[in-house]
């Protein structure tokens, strides 16, 4: 079983270009520099990810997604990254697009909303699900586009967007074989690797 | 008067001067037969010559970028917000090396020079020079310090633009360039608020074509409304509403009142402008502006910003300022959009702040922090 960066890392070529769209604190890039020598940048807003990536000698560029990616050229990157960000992000459908627009492949993961302890959440409660993994109230949270594997999936149909890889992690980060079974039941994390 | 220098300053400095005796050819093609640059340093060379950085001065900045000459100085450099102990640009790892361009007016043979082989001041005839003759002079100058290499060339405004033209002119020679509220080249209203100035100075009486000094008269009104005007541009609306709003330094509003108002406003500029025309020469005016109007980076490279930079092999960092309508944080984004586009090594950050283009001196909090992590990159990378 692997973790969530080991699936990206594997998909990710030697020597490439990567750009990882609301790159955090970096650290995913980092990794990637030393593990597959890539050309990295990250997109952030985030102004203490923003130091903590320049510490962390990762080129991160302060750009806001949702104020568009009109100047990345096409087809300019071999893999764009967008981990975690797609529920933050105003115009997910658009971001994906330009994801496929700028890169050769994307990467992308989120949280899957359709997931069982979240369904029991709000079925027992009848409340939007707080938990460990998203701590937020749903007036503060800044992920304002949450969904699931099987809207992500139905996304890509309609966009006709090419699912090349997929993997799910459960709550410790791993992939255990519910998961794989019954992705929109047990998986916390998506991950799918996709091109045009 | 500061009694005693704060801790975090670089103390009393003292201005060295270098002289050049090898004509140096300049882009325009006419040469200068020897030159001197005035120049001062912070901080100890290491023994391999890798902690040095090189800062470059603005329209109308100078060698002296921080401390005091004298315990009488009311004011220290015009960068003692991020050179010294413990700030980002910290004197305790990095040799700091500040000059004055030529051309200027605060000690570097400029236009109130003796021309060497008329004997007479140059005044207007000093020959108009470009950024890329100011960066083939520091480089002179990187020789005489024996420094191969600089950690890092640093500059805000015109001195951004000269570190972008180190990085193409001497790629070899900086691992880091530092650009802040700069730009690729002007706008259009940039040369133009560089026009208005340049007419106040030149439509002043005692401008005399610019032989002002062999007349013995002085422009001092048309330097001083340059001024008003440039200095305007440098704030914001929200900066100049915060620190003066519709304050009234004199007069009243009140019916029976004769007095003449005055707005506090009014009166700052036009003190601003009053002490800029005691210390500037009006020669060194106008050629700092058409330096800057006709900078381009990638003019020489088909107008191709991304060519340009393919040429480059140092790190950037690129920071702008939310306010800065007169290097609007657009103009950063040309920058890093191209550096990208040329898959250099570049970081970018833009500085939510109320100061406008002046925010590049001062002490936002955000800014130093910033500026400090990436400093402490150059330092890890030359270690």
């Amino acid at each position: 079983m692997s973790t969530a960066a080991d699936i990206i890392e594997r998909w990710i070529k030697p020597n490439a270009r990567v750009l990882d769209l609301g790159c955090g604190d970096g650290s995913l890039l980092r990794s990637l520099m030393e593990t597959k020598n890539v050309n990295g940048y990250g997109l952030e807003i985030n102004y203490a990810n923003i130091t903590r990536a320049i510490a962390n000698g990762v080129n991160v560029i302060e750009q806001n997604i949702d104020q568009g990616l009109s100047n990345f050229a096409d087809t300019s990157f071999d893999t764009v990254i967008m981990s975690q960000t797609l529920q933050a992000i105003h115009y997910p459908h658009v971001a994906l697009e330009e994801v496929l627009r700028i890169g050769n492949e994307g990467v992308i993961t989120f949280p899957n909303f359709a997931h069982w302890r979240c369904r029991y959440y709000l079925g027992t409660r009848g409340k939007m699900p707080v938990s460990k993994f998203m701590p937020y109230s749903w007036y503060d949270t800044p992920n304002i586009h949450f969904c699931t594997v099987r809207d992500f999936e139905a996304l890509c149909a309609e966009k006709s967007i090419r699912i090349l890889d997929r993997a799910f992690v459960n709550m410790k980060n791993r992939t255990p074989w519910q998961a794989k079974l019954r992705p929109n039941l047990f998986a916390v994390n998506a991950i799918y690797r996709i091109s045009q | 008067m500061p009694q005693q220098l704060p801790n975090d300053s670089v103390g009393l400095v003292q201005p060295a001067t270098q002289h050049f005796a090898e004509p140096m050819t300049l882009v325009c093609g006419r040469t200068l037969p020897e030159y001197d640059l005035i120049y001062e340093t912070y901080g100890q060379l290491n023994a391999t010559k890798s902690n040095a950085v090189l800062i470059c001065h603005a329209l109308s900045g100078n060698h002296h970028a921080a401390g005091y000459h004298s315990r009488e100085d009311r004011k220290p450099g015009w960068w003692e917000s991020c050179i010294g102990p413990g700030k980002p640009i910290d004197t305790n790892d990095f040799f700091v090396v500040s000059s004055n361009n030529i051309g200027g007016c605060g000690g570097s043979t400029g236009p109130r020079s003796i021309n060497p082989e008329t004997h007479k001041i140059y005044g207007p005839d000093f020959p108009p020079v470009r950024a890329r003759d100011w960066v083939n002079c520091q480089a002179r100058l990187a020789d005489v310090l024996g420094i191969d290499q600089w950690a890092a060339v640093i500059g805000g405004s015109l001195g951004g633009m000269q570190a972008l033209r180190w990085a193409l002119e001497y790629p070899q020679r900086l691992r880091h360039a530092v650009v802040i509220a700069s730009a690729l080249k002007l706008t259009a209203q940039n040369i133009a608020f560089n026009e208005t100035a340049c007419q106040a100075i030149v439509s002043d009486a005692e401008f005399r074509e610019g032989h002002y000094l062999e007349h013995d008269t002085n422009p001092k009104k048309g330097l001083a409304i340059a001024r008003m005007i440039g200095h305007i541009t440098y704030l914001s609306d929200a900066a100049m509403g915060k620190k003066f709003g519709r304050d009234l330094r004199s007069g009243s509003f009140a019916a029976g009142n004769d007095k003449a108002i005055e707005f506090q406003v009014q009166s700052y500029l036009r003190y601003q402008g009053d002490v800029f025309s005691n210390n500037f020469d009006a020669n060194t005016y106008l050629l700092m502006a058409r330096a800057l109007d006709y900078f381009d980076l990638a003019r020489k490279y088909d107008d191709d910003p991304v060519r340009a930079f393919s040429h480059a092999l140092c790190d950037f960092m690129i920071i702008s300022f939310t306010s800065d309508w007169r290097f609007a944080p657009e103009r950063s984004r040309e920058i890093y959009s191209a550096l990208i586009g040329a898959q250099k090594a570049v970081s970018y950050t833009e500085i939510i702040a109320n100061e406008g283009h002046d925010g590049f001196l001062l002490p936002i909090a955000r800014y130093l922090e910033v500026f400090a992590a990436y400093m402490q990159r150059v330092k890890r990378s030359v270690a």
